[in-house]
């Protein structure tokens, strides 16, 4: 009978629907933002986080893996914060044009 | 606790929050909603997380410390200084990845992952952590290219960095870092640290040595790209640990900083490999001294702000230099005063205008310029042919024509069609070339005045004048 299939093949499978959602994702991005798209991507590439999280939980007490995923944790988390309120930061620049030349914010 | 099944339920979750980050950004008004997806994603992931781990003091610390340094730097940052900022980040991500996989080596049974590691994780081990190596290394190399460190290091200097056969050490290098990988892939768990960290090592040092020869107006190319391997770098790390939301979000960051890459390179005609090959730019900044036979047109911020207030319709160029002399707020204030005027100003953007893909809207937008007035090349080019003034400030390359003549460097480039405008007026601290390091017939044309000087400056003194 069939075996279980490799984990290899679900995380390829995975990854090659993902390179397409991406592929049209982006390509549907306003040129005019893709200073923010590169700060949120950073932002989001920096999931890796999770793996730092698992590295430094992986033993009750302070090894290697602890220390490595401490670092791991910290250099990451300084990408989730800093990339995710530095596009915030960005995007609450970009305004549309106001009738009265006022400088009150665009809806919220 | 959660049960595996939640978790990776949760995950999914999460990894669909990050795809309707991206697109929100399909416009300005979803964006800022986009973000806020983002956001609740990343949470969610951290909070499912907690859940599946232990030493929580040690992690909550590490967020601590690496979240106040964000949101310190997030809240610092000149707009100006947006390229090498997303520079850096690239570098950290790069790093955890690295960090992640020397974890993993040490003791694969704590990620789930059987001890001895089975032959297939190696592998994605091995591809994780050289990615995660390269896009370290060479992120600082481009950082201190960005942040103009080329003073304290000749590593950093904007002008690219040559020697006799880079290419070839590049190549053995690579090859040399491939044979240590199979090493690794092949050896037993008591053999395996040696090739594993030299591996890691030579990967270090290919970073560096595959972004010091790329020159200054490659930039946005690189940073696209760079951008791309953080992405594969958390997906690799996330085949490692069998982790699918490590796996799709690096994947869409990964499509997102490549597709940039195409787009930059595209708009600039220049092939991806001849620009990782780098070398061009290398006559960055040499002055044209020798052909001064032909005749430039100058004046002054008077005879500028004369023309632009008696134009019906203006197209602003802004292009690096802009962006250098931080002229954004004076070029803002310069439009207000022509509106009020009733004349039209509109900007045009070229792709590869700036440091960075979107450069130029970013800067303009925290000048408050309204994104509406602000247009992409594609958008725009038609209509240089009906205005009057096409106001270059601080951009070169971008508005060379040289572009449309068969045989010239340029050629094929697509460029903003200002020579089209019924007057041009350009601004440049001096007549040196831009970084193709080609003469521009645009200065020399009879409707071409040029005004040298500070572009903030030169703006200030337009502003007083109009």
């Amino acid at each position: 009978m069939t075996n279980a299939i490799d984990p290899l093949i679900i995380n390829l499978t995975v990854f090659v629907l993902a390179v397409f959602v991406g592929y049209h994702v982006i390509w549907n991005v306003t040129p005019a933002l893709h200073t923010p798209l590169m700060s949120v991507t950073n932002a989001i590439s920096s999931i890796i986080l999770v793996g730092a999280m698992l590295a430094a939980g992986s033993s009750a007490g302070l090894d290697l893996a602890a220390i490595l995923g401490f670092l791991g944790v910290a250099l990451a988390s300084v990408n989730v914060f800093g990339g995710f309120l530095v596009t915030h930061r960005m995007l609450g620049m970009f305004r549309k044009k106001e009738p009265k030349g006022g400088k009150a914010l665009e809806k919220k | 606790m959660m049960t595996p099944n939640q978790v990776a339920l949760a995950y999914l979750v999460a990894s669909v929050l990050f795809i309707f980050a991206l697109k929100g950004l399909s416009s300005p008004e979803s964006a800022r909603r986009g973000n806020l997806f983002g956001i609740i994603g990343m949470v969610l992931a951290v909070v499912t997380t907690f859940a599946i781990t232990r030493n929580w003091i040690v992690i909550v610390l590490g967020l601590a410390v690496g979240g106040a340094i964000g949101a310190v730097v997030a809240r610092r940052v000149e707009m100006t200084q947006m390229p090498e900022l997303v520079a850096a980040f690239h570098s950290l991500v790069g790093m955890s990845a690295v960090l992640i996989a020397i974890a993993i080596v040490n003791n694969p049974s704590a990620f789930g992952i059987p001890d001895p590691m089975p032959r297939g994780n190696k592998l994605e081990l091995f591809i994780g952590t050289f990615i995660g190596a390269i896009t370290f290394s060479g992120s600082i190399i481009a950082f201190g290219k960005l942040a103009g460190l080329g003073k304290r290091s000749r590593l950093f200097s904007s002008a690219p960095v040559v020697f006799p056969a880079q290419h070839w050490v590049n190549l053995l290098l690579a090859i040399v870092m491939i044979v240590f990988g199979v090493l690794f892939f092949l050896a037993g768990p008591d053999a395996q640290w040696a090739p594993f960290l030299i591996m890691t090592a030579i990967a270090f040092a290919l970073g560096v040595l595959i972004i010091i020869p790329i020159g200054g107006a490659d930039m946005p190319v690189v940073i696209s790209m760079l951008n791309s391997y953080s992405g594969w770098a958390a997906a690799g790390i996330g085949f490692s640990l069998n982790n699918t939301m490590l796996i799709i979000a690096g994947s869409l960051v990964g499509s997102s900083g490549a597709i940039l890459s195409y787009i930059m390179c595209r708009a600039m005609n220049r092939s991806f490999i001849s620009v990782i090959l780098g070398g061009f730019g290398a006559a960055e900044g040499a002055a044209v001294t020798g052909g001064g036979q032909k005749n430039v047109k100058s004046g002054s911020a008077e005879d500028v702000a004369f023309l632009l207030s008696n134009a019906e319709s203006v197209i602003i160029v802004p292009g690096y230099g802009l962006a250098v002399a931080r002229a954004q707020h004076a070029v803002k204030e310069m439009v207000e005063k022509l509106s009020e005027k009733g004349v039209k100003v509109r900007y045009a953007i070229h792709p590869v205008a700036g440091r960075m893909p979107g450069h130029m809207n970013v800067l303009l937008a925290e000048a408050d310029v309204p994104y509406d007035q602000v247009l992409e090349m594609d958008e725009i080019n038609n209509e240089f042919s009906t205005t009057d003034v096409a106001f270059v400030l601080g951009a070169n390359d971008v508005v060379n024509p040289a572009a449309k003549t068969p045989g010239s460097a340029i050629f094929g480039m697509p460029i903003l069609e200002a020579h089209k405008a019924r007057t041009i007026l350009v601004n440049k601290r001096s007549m040196a070339t831009g970084y193709a390091g080609l003469d521009n017939d645009l200065f020399y044309m009879d409707k071409t005045m040029m005004v040298f000087g500070d572009a903030k400056k030169i703006v200030e003194e337009i502003v007083k004048a109009i």
